[in-house]
């Protein structure tokens, strides 16, 4: 036989064997693929950020499609946009994404807080912060590393002077920073709303923290004093303020003898 | 017995595919920039390079030896793996998903790698018995696994490095691996020192 002929009916053989087992093969080994958790899937943003609770937006989507949660407001990057897109796809009411961004409550920068060694290790929050609690005197403020600046995904975060500094136009209220940082100091706020923030986490008595910061709360309750709405306490020796309560007068922010309560509006 | 292990150790060591053949260049580079997805890819290669000689071996001794077709070797060994690479995954996915999770990325990357037809081919260039190849494929893996591994430490070295800047990326990556390639030539004659 011509041997380009019999290369030919070889090779065209096998081909169809191959081509067959593979059709047969993808016919019976089919895994049923959830089509309601795929297109669901495809309205969210993918950063992966897990500010839904679920493991990533895989996981919030299949949680969605099989009824495990009926909250379609759950993802903060992707907004009322991808709350209505689910809502149209499951059939659920679509809720209020209520927007937020992050806020560093601290202003320990370089300027008022004051230093008990030169820390020149890894570059760090978290390994700088085991170590006698970080660099700064205060225990309880910003590091000033940047681990949050690192794990942004909407580069919305800078260090300002030692202070990490988070700008609510680029933010998602992904949670990313919130749950890296070792001192739990980023917290979220709401967007557009005019609210009293105390800039401060430091749990030490007045006099130890006068030390350590020129801006740090020193539990003087005079903002508790003043305010009308029953809006702030202070535990610890450090001020806290029930953003539900609080309406943004911004008396506590005049009465406040250290400047460390804040009027803020976060504009996206 | 001591033949085989012989076949083994060179596979690995003085005739790594990817530092000494340069073969399987594309995921060396590619996929060596972390640990975890080295290892990953590197037991996916390994996986295939059995399963591909276990499939082509009779294929190749059965039906192109016996009617003269060695000629077709190449294209029947891409078509056949490639197909076959395409079944496990099916089966991965039905049977073992968190096989499938750890491996999927990486197979369909594999379907056409050069590391995986070259073993193939060079089993049959060195008349290899069925044995034999099977187990120069499974060192090839191994070979092949212990230079990504290599690799991706010594690029895991160079993120923490001040590299400067024309040589920064892909460059250095080079300049890298060829240093690593050099210090493999150095294990010339240890097997044959070690079994001889």
């Amino acid at each position: 036989m011509n041997p380009i002929v019999t290369a030919v009916i070889v090779l065209a053989v096998l081909g169809a064997v191959c081509g067959l087992a593979l059709a047969i093969a993808s016919k019976v080994f089919a895994v049923p693929v959830d089509e309601k958790a795929e297109k669901i899937r495809e309205c969210l943003p993918g950063a992966n950020c897990g500010a839904c609770g679920f493991s990533g937006c895989d996981g919030y989507a299949a949680a969605l499609s099989k009824g495990e949660t009926t909250n379609t407001a759950l993802c903060n990057p992707g907004g009322n946009e991808a709350s209505k897109a689910i809502a149209e796809i499951t059939g659920l009411a679509a809720e209020d994404v209520k927007p937020m961004a992050a806020v560093v409550l601290c202003q320990g920068n370089n300027i008022n807080a004051s230093r008990k060694l030169e820390y020149q290790g890894v570059q760090s929050c978290k390994m700088a912060s085991q170590l006698f609690g970080g660099p700064k005197d205060c225990i309880y403020g910003c590091v000033g590393m940047g681990d949050c600046v690192n794990v942004c995904q909407y580069e919305a975060i800078q260090l300002c002077d030692g202070v990490a500094r988070i700008n609510p136009a680029l933010c998602k209220a992904c949670k990313m920073c919130v749950n890296t940082c070792p001192k739990g100091i980023i917290k979220l706020m709401p967007l557009n709303e005019t609210k009293a923030a105390v800039l401060c986490n430091n749990h030490d008595k007045g006099n130890l923290t006068m030390k350590e910061c020129k801006a740090g709360c020193i539990g003087c309750m005079k903002c508790v004093k003043v305010c009308e709405f029953d809006a702030v306490k202070v535990e610890n020796f450090c001020a806290v303020v029930d953003y539900e309560k609080c309406v943004g007068c911004g008396k506590c922010h005049e009465a406040c003898p250290k400047g460390a309560i804040d009027l803020i509006t976060l504009h996206a | 017995m001591k033949a085989l292990a012989m076949i083994f150790m060179t596979a690995i060591l003085t005739e790594n595919f990817i530092l000494c053949k340069f073969l399987g260049i594309c995921p060396f580079l590619g996929v060596s920039k972390k640990l975890n997805t080295a290892v990953g890819m590197s037991v996916a290669v390994i996986f295939v390079m059995g399963i591909a000689t276990a499939v082509t071996y009779p294929i190749n001794t059965g039906l192109l030896v016996k009617y003269n077709l060695e000629y077709l070797q190449t294209i029947v060994f891409i078509l056949v793996i490639a197909a076959l690479v395409q079944f496990v995954e099916i089966i991965l996915k039905k049977f073992i998903p968190s096989l499938y999770q750890a491996l999927g990325i990486y197979l369909p990357l594999i379907t056409t790698n050069c590391a995986v037809l070259g073993v193939v081919l060079l089993n049959i260039d060195n008349g290899y018995g069925f044995a034999q190849s099977m187990i120069n494929s499974i060192g090839a893996g191994v070979g092949f696994m212990v230079a990504m591994i290599m690799f991706a430490g010594v690029r895991e070295r160079l993120e923490g490095c001040n590299i400067p800047k024309a040589l920064n990326g892909l460059p250095i990556t080079l300049i890298a691996a060829s240093l690593v390639s050099v210090s493999f030539q150095g294990f010339t004659g240890v097997v044959e020192g070690i079994f001889g």
